[in-house]
């Protein structure tokens, strides 16, 4: 799935509660379909963790990974690469929602 | 790559050395119920307007709730009496929810409304709703659980929960009223989606869990099945010799005089009063936590790793519990103890008398053997376990 675009902003779906408990992200569906069954809970790896934090309704896409880049001095592509997979999963999971294209 | 990773929740492996400090908080929300079960450890009447008074309002469970939620816990159990007579049961359901907790509801059923199965089918409790079951027939079940009219009620929440897919599991208890009906609870276990479990009974009941009614304690005494019955039940499970050989290889040893050598106070189950107690089971006034006037961390990290350093002092308890291999397998525990001594530290001849009955079935003692005097209990364990 190829949906995402820089120009995206999302935000945490209310569809879902996300905790941080020792460190750990974890992302607790509220609503039924979210997960494949319904005890299911979610972790994201430390990639993820980093872009979850700045998915807050105001920055594009386009912004976080420029902002992610300059944070971890790594190749704008490779930021890119990451941004778009994680949230292909995320939309496809409903766990976030995109405010503006 | 992927960037989420999908588990359940006891798939969860923290860092090395973290984890939340409390998995999961049990909270009775009241001890009135609807039914007035024969075997019943702590019901009390559904009108009782004393119990009422007490228990803990709507803002000191979501204050408990939210210091749970601070503690890392993922789970509550909610459980009573039976939780929904609670007026606001609904409220603190969803506050539970959204604090990203999952619940596990333990109740008779019967108060299940369609809005109410509407809220667990959109909200699913992320873990099944647990239905006790006390009878299949409306003589048989109306007679167990003390109401006219019980079973007629009890079984349309079950039909509300099927209609609105709400996953949920059954457990039964075995008593006189119901005993003919174990072939037709086990069938509707069959046609229940996501029950997968192995017909689970209740056959070996708690005596009062306060210690307030002696004429009850001695029906229930009356109730509970002999070792010899319950070891008929246990050998109907076709996994029961294999799963109590896993069992024994991990939990079975003598514990000497530390009393709690099980999980108790590691978690808490917080009565309908706010007393944070040490597990379930164990009401004793002396070991638990008013949470009026302390907090949930100042419970389990202060008050409770003191308790559990009690040492046994009972001479009968030195003498046969503190060396019994059995110990683990045997239920006898200080919770056990109190309900039926007042005591910590007393063996509960009921439960030994079980225990010996299991341990003799599974070879692990010859007739009339004492497990407390047997020598070479670790050789035994590992024959039976390796098997
Ligand atoms: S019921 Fe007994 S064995 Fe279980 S946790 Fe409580 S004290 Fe320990
Ligand atoms: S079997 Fe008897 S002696 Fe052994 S722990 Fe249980 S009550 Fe104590």
């Amino acid at each position: 799935m190829d949906d995402v675009t820089f120009d995206m902003v999302c935000f945490p779906s209310e569809d879902i509660v996300a905790r941080e408990i020792e460190g750990e992200l974890i992302i607790v569906p509220l609503v039924a379909g979210i997960g494949d069954t319904d005890d299911e809970l979610y972790t994201l790896n430390e990639t993820g963790k980093a872009i979850w934090s700045r998915l807050d309704g105001k920055r594009t896409l386009r912004a976080i990974s420029e902002e992610l880049a300059t944070e971890f001095n790594a190749p704008l592509e490779e930021v890119g690469k990451d941004l778009s997979g994680l949230m292909n999963e995320l939309i496809r999971r409903k766990m976030i929602l995109v405010q503006s294209v | 790559m992927t960037y989420t990773k999908k588990l359940k929740p006891h798939e969860f492996v923290f860092p090395a050395g973290k984890g939340p400090r409390l998995s999961q908080i049990d909270i009775e929300l009241t001890e009135r119920c609807n039914n007035n079960c024969i075997h019943c450890l702590i019901n009390r009447q559904e009108n009782d307007e004393h119990a009422h008074s007490r228990e803990m309002d709507t803002a000191f469970v979501k204050d408990l709730l939210k210091q749970a939620a601070d503690l890392g816990c993922l789970a509550v159990r909610f459980t009573g009496g039976e939780p929904l007579l609670r007026e606001d049961f609904a409220e603190l359901y969803m506050f539970a929810r959204r604090l990203g907790m999952h619940v596990i509801l333990f109740t008779n059923g019967r108060l299940i409304t369609p809005e109410l199965a509407r809220l667990f089918a959109k909200y699913p409790p992320g873990k099944p709703i647990e239905v006790s079951v006390y009878g299949m027939r409306p003589e048989s079940y109306d007679a167990a659980a003390g109401k006219k009219g019980a079973h007629a009620e009890f079984w349309r929440g079950m039909e509300l929960l099927r209609e609105h897919k709400v996953w949920f599991v059954v457990k039964s208890s075995i008593l006189p009223p119901n005993r003919d009906d174990m072939v037709d609870f086990e069938q509707w276990l069959t046609e229940i989606d996501g029950e997968d479990s192995q017909p689970r009974y209740a056959m070996n009941f708690d005596l009062r869990a306060r210690r307030d009614d002696p004429g009850k304690n001695e029906r229930i005494r009356r109730l509970r099945l002999s070792p010899e019955e319950t070891m008929s039940v246990l050998k109907r499970s076709p996994i029961y010799v294999d799963s109590m050989r896993e069992f024994c290889g991990k939990f079975m040893s003598p514990s000497g005089n530390k009393l709690f050598s099980c999980g108790a106070g590691h978690g808490t189950c917080v009565d309908a009063y706010g007393k944070a107690q040490m597990c379930m089971g164990l009401r004793d006034p002396e070991t638990v936590v008013d949470l009026h006037e302390a907090t949930l961390k100042a419970a389990l990290e202060h008050s409770f790793p003191k308790l559990r350093e009690i040492r046994a002092t009972d001479p009968e308890y030195l003498a046969r519990c503190a060396r019994c291999f059995l110990k683990g397998l045997c239920e006898q525990c200080p919770a056990k103890s109190w309900m039926e001594h007042g005591t910590l530290d007393t063996p509960v001849e009921y439960l030994c008398g079980l225990a010996h009955a299991q341990a003799l079935y599974l070879g692990l003692i010859t007739e009339n053997e004492k497990a407390w005097e047997v020598e070479n209990w670790r050789e035994r364990i590992d024959l039976f376990s390796r098997k």
